[in-house]
């Protein structure tokens, strides 16, 4: 059997400690190990997009990356999208818009819009065709969804005005 | 679809990875960005004794131009390249390719130097390899040599690569002035692996006639090859259209047997080969400019 490995990680602000065998994904080590089983896992082989969390920022497939690789890395799960209970701006555009139906997508797909719209406030279709590209819902038939993409760059944008005139107003 | 237990190593440099290897032997498999190796795990396609991640090695992640090429670091990732403006501006072609394969949230993870090692046949990188002749640095126990991507692709999933080499750099020449290229496929999905792709340069002189071509073609049998037959029909001629659609035929009939799978027939991959030859023949004469 070999050798087990103490990793040390932030997810989602908290820091953890772990002792993983080397064969365990990252996606099964936060469900299993920490509890955290909001990021699902469909194909386990990268094509479903259910499992992708980020990972220092970046959208990753949480089921192709070992547990050991996220030693020292900052994870965000779709655990770590709400403040306080009150849902991130994405979360609410996929309410408003129906988004989602059967909900074993949507963790992957919050977080794939995250990067998005942090990359891109305002995405063109293709820019948002691409990011979605490497998601599969099975439920929406994903014309809802595009529309909560656009949605939440809307909400986005609001909040970051609204923010930029109270910081000019003080 | 859980890995087989493995040992994991994770060098600090290429030279500790090199002696894992020799110690692992032909059990030791090298991890780069593991969008490739880690399903072949899960399923247990894979089932090496030893893991040989490369994340930590310092000074594999970079795009430089020197000599006449970009020199890109193994490790390097997809989406790395596909941000690059030095890239976008000196070699569109590797540009262009890159934004087709997979996904962002796989182009995060995947490198340059995983794709090229892994060889799978209906792969961009590969084709992107030989067609523009790039070079791969690899280091060994012996140190370092470059081998031309003609030499490098050898079969199903095969490389030039010795078992205790490590890839540690792709040289891809920049694109000279006047230079047409191309690069198309035909996939299910956006995303997907292509069916079948091809990838095109040219230089013409005066008279629009054709100085040098180069056309590979990927998906169509075990590793990407070049379509020799089809670059002679051009060299010396006017690309007319009457000519690149006899190049797309030519490519064609000069085949072996594609690969039937459940994603295309070996008849409808030779019917892409044709029709890509001469679409990508024509998108590359659009942009070549004599002189």
């Amino acid at each position: 059997m070999p050798k087990a490995r103490t990793i040390h990680l932030t997810v989602n602000g908290v820091t953890h400690e772990g002792v993983v065998e080397p064969r365990l994904t990252l996606a099964d080590f936060l469900r299993g190990e920490l509890g955290l089983v909001g990021t699902h896992v469909g194909c386990e082989h990268g094509v479903c997009g259910a499992c992708t969390v980020l990972l220092n920022g970046k959208t990753v497939r949480a089921c192709l990356m070992l547990a050991v690789q996220a030693d020292g890395a900052e994870l965000t799960t779709v655990e770590g999208l709400d403040e306080d209970g009150r849902l991130h701006p994405i979360q609410e555009a996929f309410l408003e818009e129906h988004g989602l139906q059967c909900g074993f997508c949507t963790p992957g797909f919050l977080l794939t819009v995250y990067e998005l719209l942090e990359d891109s406030p305002e995405p063109s279709e293709d820019e948002i065709m691409d990011a979605l590209g490497g998601q599969i819902c099975r439920c929406t038939g994903y014309q809802p969804i595009l529309a909560a993409v656009r949605l939440a760059a809307a909400k986005l944008q609001q909040a970051r005005a609204a923010g930029a005139g109270q910081q000019a107003q003080a | 679809m859980k890995p087989a237990p493995f040992e994991y190593f994770d060098p600090g440099t290429v030279e500790e990875a090199v002696s894992l290897l020799r110690e692992h032997g032909e059990e030791a498999k090298i991890l780069a960005g593991g969008q490739s190796l880690m399903p072949l795990l899960h399923m247990r396609m894979a089932r090496p004794e030893a893991l040989i991640d490369l994340s930590k090695v310092a000074g594999l992640e970079y795009i430089r131009e020197t000599d006449g090429a970009l020199a890109i670091g193994a490790m390097t990732t997809k989406r790395a390249v596909e941000r690059s403006p030095l890239v976008h501006t000196r070699q569109p072609l590797l540009h262009a390719a890159t934004r087709l394969i997979a996904h962002p949230q796989i182009r995060n993870r995947g490198t340059v130097g995983g794709s090229m090692a892994h060889a799978d046949p209906a792969a961009e990188y590969p084709a992107v390899a030989l067609v523009l002749d790039a070079e791969l640095r690899a280091v060994g126990p012996d140190g370092e040599r470059a081998i031309r991507a003609g030499d490098f692709f050898q079969g199903y999933l095969g490389t030039a690569l010795e078992p205790a080499e490590v890839l540690i750099e792709v040289r891809f020449p920049v694109l000279m002035n006047g230079m047409g290229w191309a690069f198309q496929e035909v996939s299910r999905r956006h995303g997907d692996f292509a069916m079948t792709g091809a990838a095109v340069t040219l230089t013409v002189g005066d008279a629009a006639s054709c100085r040098e071509a180069r056309i590979v073609l990927f998906g169509v049998g075990p590793a990407p090859i070049r379509a020799r037959g089809a670059e002679q029909l051009l060299v010396g001629e006017a690309l007319g259209e009457e000519l690149l659609e006899r190049a797309g035929r030519k490519a064609s009939e000069d085949l072996d047997e594609p690969l039937t799978d459940v994603h295309a027939s070996a008849d409808y991959r030779r019917h892409l080969a044709e029709v890509l030859t001469r679409r990508t023949l024509t998108e590359a004469a659009g942009r070549a400019s004599g002189g």
